[in-house]
């Protein structure tokens, strides 16, 4: 337990639950003076670090995440104002400065900013816990579907509930009655009694000097005001007239261009460049040549990128180019096997004895699935702009880790952590992508070459083509059912494990499990990507659960919901979105149903996908999508990010593919790399279970349930089984026996 | 050269090969068109040529010289009014990362030229050639409906008016 990823605080900050973490907004006490010089302007006072009064009663919150679409820059301060009894539609946002002296101060306990490993024996402690959620956010990092569910509960709810406290208090104080008396509601406070009111801003100067309670009495869900609303979000309207600034479009004075290509073989270092066909170019101002690429720098993109083209570049060889993708299929067929036998598979699942029950089975079911790799493809390419002045270094980009870009390039030009400074735009999507700090190295270290700031843009075939990918995996089942069809025993063996370390396991009741791992090395590098292990594991277990269903000859809804009694939250899903798409009415003939059930982040998804199969190609008609995530604080921007995790899914499992030839990625643009387009992309429908569970995410619990769903459904409309993705490599064919 | 952007005029100085995407990017400064592909694939790009609605990351500056070139910051009829659909595309919340919008509004904002009343298929055919990683194609449909029935509700009295 002494190493501490952020998925691995994510993972297991969840299982903590509630109760045990209140209060890390306000620990160690309150500094807002320390940041009150860079947050707060004239006539505005910092209540605690996460919110400002300003003279007019407008509140403004910081928020300590990037906002890449997932709607954090709203969800976070309706938490806060709610809390606080702050009036909305005064309520403004302000994303916290990438700067380590705000996370320093914000959060900081004394640990290095950016340190991997905490002390074991603070792990296991509260204080530990404490520490690691502070650490996380000090790191600002977006990503885990993490914003609200720790964020929001840990430091938003506390802010505001603590800042409420203090604003009474001070009311108290100045008006000299019992605190008890006052009532608080759209940023007033009032005393019935001696019919006093008076704005927020009146008592913020005074309550800011006062000690403010770590844990303050926050809201039931039944006091909620905004939480559990959708009021419109704040990024929209600079989003639809062309004037929200993403990393691509920032300018600075006397900025200039560049254009970049790396070696396709990851792992090459670049060898020799030839530029001699450039070197009159007008407009071309300098080459740069990087470990493993080289970038033209001019006084336009395209103009760098005409050049970059004409360049003579070699690259060393690596002894990967002949890497092939099926190569790393047998790789991994044999890495698996190898494992198996000498006993070296971690185990992830063991209970029960899973080799008894198969040799007691009635029947045994087994079957491989393979899934390839996947890139990200965010709709702006990866981009960076920076600007080196003597040992400072400023960086304008798009991240999902500002604070961890600044320590990689502070650490990489070898300059002091405070002398380098992002300031972070909006995301053109993330995915995980943009939690990679590779472009922003880049452009720091071309613009260290020269003395203006230049603004770095990826091709979209380098953005292909130089990602961090969803791996390809194999993963493959035996089963043991009883003489009912019952599951009695359930053994999985895969390559790789990251997060969320729940991403193979199955809610059902199976006695007997073996679920089992292995390593296989390959060159191509890895990723967070939407999701990332349930990405494939929901495809996996839930597709083979149909299989196993199937030899059952019970139906899939039915068989699943027979093996949930010990999981009455999945059951309930399961049975909303059954419900709600009208499950077991007879289907047109040539269309089929399928269904999915998975747990990620912390929410439960069931899906039910309707297709018909129209002559040999498929149509996706209908995604019904039964969502418990704990408690939706904006069910709109919730059913908004239910829809992208869902259409996000549809097009990996319909078409995502990178694949390996010759030691590079062989895809480079939407032309071979295809996404769903409007015409492919279904009617879906989203169902939200409301509760006081503690809240799930919303980004990503989508994406994972739409393949096997999809799979499924093609299963029930034609017979043919889909153990390997992407399905556009299927010749999908009618049913005979539906037709006939 | 000379190019005419949203009614204002542009002199730049670029080879005439270069994309129309990056001089109205980086010498026009209007950064609302994206980049996203570079060979006309996603419809980041999209913006209008006389009234039609074009990939600018594959049109050579030169092609839109004497055209009226219109982008996602000159469809507003006035800096203090939004078009029917940048306040339908707020309505229906559709948004996400953002990225892809502009290039949606625009390819929409086409399609209303032609088709004040386009049907799911129209919609489809029309918007088939925006890419939106987020998903949210279903809210742009949306969006667009409620837009064509506001320009629908709004042009018969403008007719009229017209005499």
């Amino acid at each position: 337990m002494g190493k501490w990823t952020r998925r691995a605080f994510i993972t297991t900050g969840v299982l903590t639950g509630g109760a045990v973490v209140i209060g890390v907004a306000i620990r160690p006490g309150n500094r807002a003076n320390k940041v009150k010089g860079m947050m707060a302007g004239a006539g505005e006072t910092m209540v605690n670090i996460w919110l400002k009064i300003a003279a007019d009663n407008t509140v403004t919150v910081v928020v300590p995440h990037a906002e890449m679409g997932q709607g954090v820059h709203t969800t976070l301060p309706m938490m806060l104002a709610d809390e606080m009894d702050a009036d909305w539609t005064k309520v403004r946002m302000m994303e916290a400065p990438g700067t380590t002296e705000y996370a320093n101060y914000a959060l900081g306990k004394g640990f290095i900013l950016g340190e991997k490993d905490f002390p074991a024996f603070l792990i296991d402690t509260v204080d530990g816990l404490f520490l690691t959620v502070t650490k996380n956010m000090g790191l600002q990092i977006t990503g885990g579907s993490a914003s609200v569910r720790f964020t929001g509960m840990l430091a938003m709810r506390v802010a505001g509930a603590a800042a409420k406290a203090v604003l009474l208090q001070a009311a108290a104080d100045e008006w000299k009655v019992p605190l008890e008396e006052l009532v608080t509601k759209d940023s007033y406070i009032s005393h019935k009694a001696s019919n006093r009111s008076e704005p927020f801003a009146t008592f913020a100067a005074k309550a800011a000097e006062l000690s403010q309670p770590a844990k303050p009495q926050l809201k039931t869900s039944k006091e909620f005001t905004i939480m559990g609303t959708s009021p419109a979000r704040f990024d929209i309207p600079e989003k639809v007239d062309g004037t929200a600034i993403f990393g691509i479009d920032v300018a600075l004075p006397g900025m200039k261009y560049a254009a970049i290509k790396a070696a396709p073989v990851f792992g090459a270092k670049l060898k020799s460049v030839d530029a001699s066909m450039i070197k009159d170019m007008p407009g071309v101002q300098k080459v740069v040549q990087l470990e493993n690429a080289v970038a033209v720098i001019a006084d336009g993109y395209w103009l760098a990128k005409t050049a970059l083209d004409k360049l003579t570049i070699e690259f060393e060889k690596t002894g990967n180019e002949t890497v092939q993708q099926a190569d790393i299929y047998a790789k991994y067929l044999v890495d698996l096997k190898a494992a198996e036998t000498n006993g070296k598979e971690k185990k992830d699942v063991k209970q029960g004895n899973v080799e008894n029950a198969l040799e007691e089975a009635a029947q045994l079911v087994e079957a491989d699935y393979k899934v390839p790799y996947l890139a990200h493809a965010t709709m702006e390419p990866m981009n960076c702009t920076a600007h080196v002045v003597g040992e400072k270094c400023e960086l304008w980009v798009g991240s999902q880790n500002p604070l961890g870009f600044a320590k990689s390039v502070a650490k990489a030009l070898d300059f002091d952590a405070e002398n380098v400074m992002v300031h972070n735009q909006y995301l053109g999507g993330g995915f995980g992508r943009r939690s990679f700090d590779d472009v922003a190295l880049q452009a720091a270290r071309i613009a260290k070459e020269v003395d203006y700031p230049v603004k770095l843009i990826w091709s979209r075939e380098e953005d292909t083509r130089q990602d961090f990918y969803r791996e390809a995996n194999i993963s493959r089942f035996k089963a043991a059912l009883d003489g009912n069809g019952q599951i009695t025993a359930w053994k999985n063996q895969f390559l790789f494990k990251h997060d969320p370390v729940e991403a193979p396991h199955i809610p059902y009741d199976v006695v007997n499990q073996l679920i089992q791992y292995s390593e296989s090395e390959t060159h191509v590098p890895w990723g967070y990507w939407r999701s990332v292990d349930s990405s494939m594991h929901a495809f996996f277990t839930e597709s083979f659960m149909d299989e196993l269903a199937h030899t059952a000859k019970k139906d899939p809804y039915e068989y699943r919901r027979e093996q949930l009694s010990k999981a009455p939250r999945f059951l309930k899903v399961l049975d909303l979105a059954v419900e709600k798409a009208n499950w077991g009415t007879t289907l047109p003939p040539n269309w089929g149903r399928g269904i999915s059930l998975h747990q990620s982040f912390g929410t439960i998804v069931a899906q039910v996908v309707e297709i018909e199969i129209i002559d040999d190609a498929l149509k996706v008609h209908r995604v019904v999508c039964a969502a418990d995530p704990g408690f939706a604080f904006h069910p709109d921007g919730f059913e908004a990010q239910m829809e992208s995790g869902i259409v996000y899914g549809l097009t990996a499992a319909l078409y995502g593919e990178i694949t390996i030839e010759n030691g590079a990625v062989v895809q480079s643009n939407f032309h071979d790399y295809q996404m769903v387009r409007m015409n492919e992309s279904p009617k879906i429908e989203t169902y939200i279970i409301q509760s006081d569970n503690w809240p799930g995410g919303g980004g990503e619990p989508s994406t994972p349930g739409i393949a096997p769903a999809l799979s499924n459904a093609i299963f029930d409309a034609t017979g043919q089984r889909i153990r390997e993705l992407p399905i556009k490599n299927h010749k999908l064919q009618a049913n005979q026996k539906i037709l006939g | 050269m000379n190019l005419k952007i949203n009614d204002q005029d542009h002199e730049v100085d670029v080879d005439p090969a270069t994309p129309l995407l990056w001089v109205i990017r980086e010498q026009c400064g209007l950064t609302g068109t994206k980049f996203g592909c570079g060979i006309g694939q996603c419809g980041a790009c999209t913006v209008q040529l006389d009234g039609v609605a074009v990939r600018s990351c594959l049109t050579p500056v030169q092609a839109a010289v004497d055209k009226k070139i219109t982008t996602i910051e000159g469809i507003a009829p006035s800096s203090t009014e939004l078009h029917a659909l940048q306040r339908a595309w707020i309505e229906e919340q559709v948004p996400q990362c953002g990225y892809c919008q502009s290039g949606q509004i625009m390819s929409a904002h086409a399609l209303l030229q032609n088709n004040v009343a386009p049907t799911d298929e129209d919609i489809d055919q029309a918007m088939s050639g925006n890419i939106c990683r987020c998903g949210t194609y279903s809210r742009i449909k949306k969006g667009i409906k409620r837009a064509s029935e506001e320009l629908a509700f709004v042009s018969p009295s403008k007719t009229e008016s017209h005499g």
